[in-house]
C-alpha cells in the first residue's frame, strides 16, 4: 500500500510525479496527459479539428500514446509504420503497432525499407559507415513526408516528448549548433514541398507516457531499439535525468522556457537557413542538391546483401545485445 | 521479493519489504527512469513492496 493520495480525487495514488509536486489517481493522470497535450495543440496550433492526421508509429510508448490521445481527443489520425529491418527489434515493433490498430480499429498503413527499397538500417549503417540512427532516421523522415503528401494528409504527429526534445536542445546547446537550435520547434508549417509536422507530446515526459500506456493497457515495444545503445542523445537523456532528481522541472524549464523565450529570437535565423529548394531528379521531394539524400542513400546502399544486426554493433551496443539474446534464449 | 529488470531481460530476488523509492535507490536506478510495476498495476515511490510480490522496474527512457 502506498500512503499518498491523487492530488485530485483524494483517492490512492499510482504515479508520483515530482515536477508537478503531486501524485496522481490512474483516472486523474490521464486527465493530465489529455489536458498537456490539449495545450500544445491550442498553444501552438498544432491541429484543427477536421484536420487529417497522419501519425508516425514505431510501436513504442509514445508514437502509440500519442496515437491513442488523439482518437481519444476526436481527431481523425490514421498510422504509418515503416520496417527498418533491425531483426527481431522490428518484428516485435511492428506485432505491437499492428495490434494497437487491429484492437482499436484504426487504420494502419505499412512500408516495409527492405521490402520496397532494397535495403534496412543495418546494412545502410555498414555500408555507409555512418551510425545507424543517421540512415533510420533520414529513411522515417522522408518516408512520412511522402506518405502524406501522397495521401492527403494535412499534417504529420510525430512521438516526440519533453524529453526527447530536451536531450535535443541540450545536445545543439553544448556545440552552440545555432542552426539547429533556429529549426528546434515543436511545429514546423508545411512549406516548399513538405507536409506540416507536429509534436504534440512536447509537455510530456516520457515517463508520463509509459505510465499512460500501462494504465491504459497498450502493450508497447519496452526493449530499446539495439542500433540506439550507448548513443548520445541516451547519454544526454541521463544527465539531464541527473539534474532533474535533484531539481524536479528542470527538463519542462529547459525545453518550454526555450520555446516561450528563445525560439522567437531564432525565428529570424530559421528563415534565413531555408536553402533554394527544388525537385529530387528521381523523386520529386524537395532537396537543395540534384537528387534528394534518400534517393542518394537508397542508390548506394540499395540491392546489398542484408547484413546482420550484430555485425553493426560496437562496445556497450553490442555487449548489450548479446546479452538480450543470451537473455531470451536462456 | 521477485524483480524482474529490462534491457537485458533478467530476474532477481531481493529480501525484505521496502517502498519503491528505497528499491530504486538501492540499485542505483533514477526514479526519472524507471517506472514499478506490480500486478499491472502502477506503485508510486512511496508505495510499499512485500516480499511475496513479484514486481516489474520498467526503464522509461528511449535512444530513437
Amino acid at each position: 500500500m502506498s500512503g499518498s493520495k491523487c492530488r485530485v480525487c483524494k483517492e490512492p495514488a499510482i504515479i508520483d510525479l515530482p515536477r508537478h509536486n503531486a501524485n496522481f489517481c490512474a483516472e486523474h493522470l490521464l486527465q493530465l496527459c489529455r489536458r498537456q497535450v490539449e495545450k500544445a495543440i491550442k498553444d501552438h496550433d498544432m491541429l484543427a479539428p477536421d484536420d487529417r492526421v497522419l501519425v508516425a508509429v514505431s510501436g513504442g510508448k509514445d508514437s502509440l500514446a500519442v496515437w491513442d490521445i488523439l482518437v481519444d481527443l476526436g481527431y481523425h489520425a490514421d498510422g504509418l509504420y515503416v520496417g527498418l529491418g533491425i531483426g527481431e527489434y522490428s518484428d516485435t515493433s511492428y506485432e505491437h503497432t499492428q495490434a494497437f490498430a487491429a484492437e482499436r480499429g484504426l487504420s494502419l498503413q505499412v512500408i516495409d525499407l527492405r521490402a520496397e527499397y532494397g535495403y534496412d538500417v543495418p546494412t545502410a549503417a555498414k555500408v555507409t559507415r555512418r551510425v545507424p540512427c543517421s540512415a533510420c532516421g533520414l529513411s522515417k523522415r522522408h518516408l512520412f513526408d511522402r506518405a502524406a503528401l501522397d495521401g492527403g494528409y494535412d499534417v504529420v504527429v510525430t512521438g516526440h516528448n519533453l524529453d526527447d526534445e530536451a536531450a535535443v536542445l541540450f545536445g545543439n546547446t553544448l556545440r552552440w549548433d545555432v542552426e539547429y537550435l533556429s529549426r528546434q520547434y515543436p511545429v514546423l508549417p508545411a512549406r516548399h514541398g513538405f507536409p506540416k509536422k507536429v509534436k504534440p507530446l512536447m509537455r510530456l515526459t516520457e515517463r508520463e507516457m509509459a505510465a499512460w500506456c500501462i494504465v491504459r493497457g497498450i502493450d508497447y515495444q519496452v526493449e530499446e531499439c539495439p542500433m540506439a545503445i550507448g548513443n548520445k542523445h541516451l547519454a544526454y537523456k541521463d544527465a539531464l535525468n541527473a539534474i532533474e532528481r535533484q531539481s524536479p522541472g528542470s527538463k519542462a524549464s529547459f525545453y518550454l522556457e526555450f520555446v516561450d523565450k528563445m525560439a522567437p529570437i531564432l525565428a529570424d535565423r530559421s528563415q534565413a537557413a531555408t536553402g533554394d529548394l527544388h525537385r529530387c531528379a528521381i523523386c520529386g521531394s524537395p532537396t537543395t542538391g540534384d537528387e534528394c539524400a534518400f534517393c542518394r542513400l537508397r542508390e548506394r546502399v540499395g540491392g546489398h546483401d542484408p547484413v546482420p544486426v550484430e555485425l553493426v554493433l560496437h562496445g556497450k551496443a553490442r555487449r548489450a545485445y548479446l546479452a538480450g539474446r543470451q537473455g531470451a534464449e536462456g | 521479493m521477485l524483480v524482474r529488470l529490462r534491457q537485458p531481460k533478467r530476474e532477481v530476488t531481493i529480501d525484505g519489504a521496502r517502498t519503491v523509492n528505497q528499491l530504486l535507490d538501492e540499485l542505483d536506478m533514477n526514479r526519472e527512469s524507471f517506472l514499478v510495476i506490480r500486478n499491472g498495476t502502477l506503485v508510486p515511490g512511496d508505495g510499499r513492496l512485500d516480499d511475496d510480490d513479484t514486481i516489474e522496474i520498467r526503464p522509461v527512457v528511449s535512444g530513437g
